[in-house]
C-alpha cells in the first residue's frame, strides 16, 4: 500500500478553483520532488493536504496509509503523523521555542501512548538535533520565529520535523531563501531524516535543492494538475528551458 | 523567585471545568441578614473588636449611608439588594484553633481539594522542591488558620489575620488601618470598613528580608453572603516580602459580593511585591451567578527608594472591577503594575490601576495584558498622575488586547495628568486577535484548538506571567487554559 495516494484531487479557495484533478502517488521511503511555476498550486495542496480551513476540496480524494486523510482535521492528521514545514514559517510571540517544540512533541507522545518527556529529558533529546541544524540554546529560548531570519526559520522548521519524526513530510520552499551554506545545513538535515518508514514530499521552485537532496521522483505541477512525471533528469530539463512550456500546455 | 515560564504544563489540565466549585457542608455561625448599625456592633462584638475599632466602623458605616454607588465603571449589573446579604458567616469554632490540628477535618479537606497547604511541610501542589509558602485562610468571614506563624515571629515577621492583629498590634493597626484607604474612600471600600471580618496582617520589620513567601487564600463557601476581608502589609525601612492572594468560590446561581481592601505601605528602601491570582467563580456562560469582585487596593510607597509592585491574574469573577494603585510619595520610589485579565462568556471586567507620582524621579511601569472572548467586554483604564513636585519622575505604560471571536470587546482608557513638565509619561496600546496563521500552525504540529489558544494566550502573556513567583507561575498559566475554555472552534 502506498503511504499516500492522491486521486483526481480537486480544491477552491474563495470558490477559486486551484487544484484540477491532481494524481499522485508516493510510497514510503520514497522522496518526490512536486516542482512548478509561482502560482501552480504547490502552496495550496501542501495545506489541504496538512488540513488548513478555507481550502475546500470539491472532488477526488487521498487516502494516507489506506485511511481517509480529508476526513481527518488539521491536527489529528499531525498526530498521525503528517508533517508540513511552512514556506512562510509564522510567528508566535512570547512562546519560546523550546516550549513549542515540547508542546508538539508531547501532543504526539500523548497520542502514541507514550509517556511526556520533562524539560530535562526533552532537552537532552533535542540537543543533538539542535547542534546539527547549527541551532543554539539561545535561539531555542527565542519566542517562536520572532525575528528570526529566513534561514533560521527554515533551519526551525527542519528541527521541528527532526523531533516530530513525521510518516510523511511535505516541505514548502524549505530552500528558498536560503544562501548555499544554509542551503546545506538544511538539506543535510532532511537527508538524516529519510528512512523506509518515511516519505517526503520536496516542493520546490528551482532544482538546485535536488543537488542536494535527490528525489527519487520529479513531477511538475502546472495550473493545479500534475503535467509531467519523471526521475531527477526533469528537474535539470526544467532548469534549463524554464516553466514556459507549461505555462502554455496547460491553458 | 521568577519562573522560567514554560507554558506546557497547562496543557495536561485543559478540558477541566471551573473545579472548585464545590460546597463544604459545614456548621456556620451567621448574623442576621441585612445591614444597619446593630450589625455592625454584632460584627464588632463577634470580632471582640476594642472600642476604637468599634467607633471606626460605626463611622465608616454612617457615611456609608450618605454614598451613591458608583456607576461610571463600564459594566453593566442588576442593582445590588445591601439588605438582602449576610454580612457575617464564620464555620462554628469554639475559638480560634490554637493548632493546625483543631481545625475542623472538613475544612482541612477543603484546602486540600483546593491545593492549598494547611499542613506546614508541604508545598503547593505539584511543585516540588518549591520554597515553602506561610498560608492564611479566610474561609467566608474568618481566617481558619495560619501556618508557620511561629517560626517567622522568631525573625519578627508578623503574620496573622487582622482580627488578631487589632488584639495584639493595636498599635500597628491604629497607625497604619485607613492610612491608605480611608473609610470614606469609595463606596465599596466603605462598606468594607463598616463590615469587614477579617483579612491578613503582615509587618515585616527593619531590614528582614522575609524568607518565606506569605499567602492567603480566600474562599467564599456560604451561600448569600458577601465577603468583605481587609489586607493590611507594611514593610518597614530595608524590608522586603512577596505576598500572594489566591481565591474561589462554589458555583451558585446567584452573584456574591466581595468588596475587600487591601492597603500596602513600604518606608524607606523596603519593597513589597503582591500577586494575586483571582479565580472566583464567573458564572455559568450565560451570566447567571458568579462573584462580583469590587475591590480597592493601593499601596503608599512612604519611602525613599522604596517599590511596590502588583501582579494580578484576573480570570475568575463576573465581573471584576478593581484598579490596584500606587502613591509614589517617597524619591526615587517604583510602582508596577502587572496585569493579565481574561474575560469570557458573560464576563465583565474593568481594571487598570493608578500611579500618583508625588516625589522626585520616581518611576512606575504599566504591562497589562487583557484578553477577550465570548460576548465578554473588557475595559483598561489607567490613571498617571505627575504631580507637581514629580521632577524627572517617568512612566510606561503598555496595554495590549487580544480578542478571540467577533462578540467580544476590548477598551482602553489611559487618563494621564501631567502638572510637572519634566516628568515623562509613555503609552503604548495594541489591539490584536489570534491569527488563523498561528493557530493552523499549531495544530499542524499537533495541538488540539484548545491547547493552540492556551498556548498562544500565555505567550501573549509572558511578560506579566514571569512576575509571579514560581508556585503562581504553574497554576496560573494552566489557569489561562482553563478559563478559555469555549472559546473556540
Ligand atoms: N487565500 C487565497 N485566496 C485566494 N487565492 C489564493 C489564496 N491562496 C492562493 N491563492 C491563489 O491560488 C493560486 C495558487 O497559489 P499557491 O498554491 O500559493 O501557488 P504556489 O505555491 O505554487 O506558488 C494562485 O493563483 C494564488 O493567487
Ligand atoms: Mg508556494
Amino acid at each position: 500500500m502506498a503511504l499516500l495516494e492522491i486521486r483526481n484531487l480537486h480544491a477552491t479557495v474563495d470558490n477559486k478553483p486551484i487544484l484540477n484533478g491532481v494524481d499522485l502517488i508516493l510510497d514510503a521511503g520514497e522522496v518526490h520532488a512536486i516542482m512548478g511555476p509561482n502560482g501552480s498550486g504547490k502552496s495550496t495542496l501542501s495545506y489541504v493536504l496538512a488540513g488548513r480551513d478555507g481550502y475546500d476540496v470539491t472532488d477526488g480524494e487521498v487516502l494516507y496509509d489506506g485511511r481517509d486523510l480529508l476526513a481527518m482535521e488539521a491536527d489529528e492528521r499531525a498526530r498521525e503523523g503528517v508533517f508540513l514545514a511552512f514556506q512562510y514559517p509564522v510567528e508566535i510571540p512570547g512562546v519560546a521555542g523550546l516550549t513549542f517544540l515540547k508542546t508538539a512533541a508531547n501532543a504526539l507522545r500523548r497520542h502514541r501512548g507514550e509517556g511526556e518527556l520533562d524539560a530535562m529529558d526533552f532537552l537532552k533529546f533535542v540537543r543533538d538535533k539542535a547542534d546539527s541544524l547549527d541551532i543554539n540554546a539561545d535561539m531555542l529560548k527565542r519566542a517562536v520565529n520572532e525575528g528570526f531570519s529566513g534561514g533560521e526559520k527554515k533551519r526551525m522548521e527542519i528541527l521541528q520535523m527532526a523531533v516530530l519524526e513525521p510518516r510523511l513530510a511535505i516541505l514548502d520552499e524549505t530552500d528558498s531563501g536560503l544562501d548555499i551554506d544554509a542551503l546545506k545545513v538544511v538539506a543535510d538535515g532532511v537527508n538524516a531524516l529519510r528512512g523506509p518508514e518515511r516519505g517526503m514530499l520536496l516542493i520546490t521552485h528551482y532544482q538546485r535543492m535536488l543537488d542536494y537532496i535527490v528525489p527519487d521522483r520529479v513531477h511538475v505541477l502546472a495550473h493545479g494538475r500534475i503535467v509531467k512525471s519523471g526521475d531527477k533528469s526533469l528537474a535539470l530539463e526544467l532548469e534549463a528551458k524554464g516553466y514556459g512550456e507549461y505555462l502554455d500546455a496547460a491553458e | 523567585m521568577v519562573a522560567n515560564v514554560d507554558a506546557l504544563e497547562q496543557v495536561q489540565s485543559l478540558g477541566e471545568q471551573y473545579k472548585y466549585g464545590f460546597v463544604t457542608d459545614i456548621d456556620v455561625d451567621l448574623a442576621p441578614k441585612g445591614l444597619n448599625e446593630d450589625i455592625v456592633r454584632l460584627i464588632s462584638e463577634k470580632k471582640g473588636d476594642p472600642e476604637w475599632m468599634l467607633e471606626w466602623r460605626l463611622k465608616a458605616y454612617r457615611h456609608w449611608l450618605t454614598m451613591e454607588e458608583p456607576r461610571w465603571q463600564k459594566v453593566a449589573f442588576a442593582p445590588i439588594d445591601f439588605q438582602d446579604a449576610y454580612y457575617y458567616a464564620a464555620p462554628k469554632l469554639s475559638d480560634k484553633p490554637k493548632s493546625l490540628d483543631e481545625i475542623d477535618p472538613k475544612l482541612l479537606e477543603t484546602y486540600e481539594k483546593l491545593g492549598i497547604p494547611l499542613k506546614e511541610q508541604e508545598v503547593l501542589a505539584g511543585v516540588e522542591g518549591a520554597p515553602r509558602v506561610a498560608v492564611d485562610a479566610v474561609f467566608d468571614s474568618v481566617s481558619v488558620a495560619t501556618t508557620y506563624k511561629a517560626k517567622l515571629e522568631e525573625i519578627g515577621v508578623i503574620f496573622c489575620s487582622i482580627s488578631e492583629a487589632i488584639k495584639d498590634h493595636p498599635e500597628l493597626v491604629r497607625k497604619y488601618l485607613g492610612s491608605v484607604v480611608p473609610y470614606a474612600d469609595n463606596f465599596y471600600a466603605t462598606l468594607n470598613s463598616a463590615v469587614f471580618t477579617d483579612g491578613s496582617f503582615v509587618y515585616i520589620p527593619k531590614g528582614v528580608r522575609c524568607p518565606m513567601e506569605l499567602s492567603t487564600y480566600f474562599r467564599i463557601n456560604q451561600e448569600n453572603t458577601g465577603q468583605f476581608e481587609r489586607t493590611l502589609i507594611i514593610a518597614d525601612e530595608g524590608a522586603h516580602v512577596s505576598y500572594l492572594e489566591g481565591c474561589t468560590a462554589p458555583m451558585r446561581d446567584e452573584h456574591q459580593l466581595h468588596a475587600a481592601v487591601v492597603e500596602l505601605i513600604t518606608l524607606d528602601d523596603a519593597e513589597i511585591k503582591y500577586s494575586t491570582v483571582q479565580n472566583w467563580y464567573p458564572g455559568d456562560a450565560e451570566g447567571r451567578g458568579g462573584i462580583f469582585n469590587f475591590v480597592t487596593k493601593r499601596g503608599a510607597c512612604r519611602g525613599r527608594n522604596s517599590k511596590i509592585s502588583w501582579t494580578q491574574v484576573e480570570t475568575g469573577s463576573a465581573i471584576t472591577w478593581k484598579y490596584p494603585s500606587c502613591i509614589l510619595q517617597g524619591d526615587n520610589s517604583v510602582g508596577e503594575f502587572y496585569s493579565v485579565a481574561i474575560t469570557n462568556n458573560a464576563q465583565q471586567a474593568d481594571t487598570g490601576t493608578k500611579m500618583i507620582h508625588i516625589g522626585k524621579n520616581t518611576s512606575s511601569r504599566i504591562i497589562s495584558k487583557g484578553i477577550s472572548t465570548g460576548r465578554a467586554d473588557q475595559t483598561y483604564r489607567g490613571l498617571v498622575r505627575m504631580q507637581r513636585g514629580a521632577h524627572g519622575a517617568r512612566n510606561y505604560t503598555q496595554c495590549d488586547s487580544l480578542l478571540i471571536g467577533d462578540q467580544c470587546g476590548a477598551h482602553t482608557v489611559p487618563y494621564i495628568e501631567c502638572q510637572n513638565p519634566t516628568a515623562q509619561v509613555e503609552h503604548e496600546a495594541t489591539t490584536s486577535r489570534i491569527g488563523d496563521d498561528q493557530l493552523f500552525y499549531c495544530r499542524q504540529r499537533g495541538l488540539s484548538n484548545e491547547e493552540a489558544v492556551s498556548l498562544i494566550v500565555n505567550g501573549f502573556c509572558r511578560e506579566v506571567l514571569q512576575t509571579l513567583p514560581m508556585e503562581f507561575a504553574v497554576e496560573a498559566q494552566k489557569l489561562v487554559g482553563i478559563s478559555l475554555e469555549g472559546s473556540v472552534g
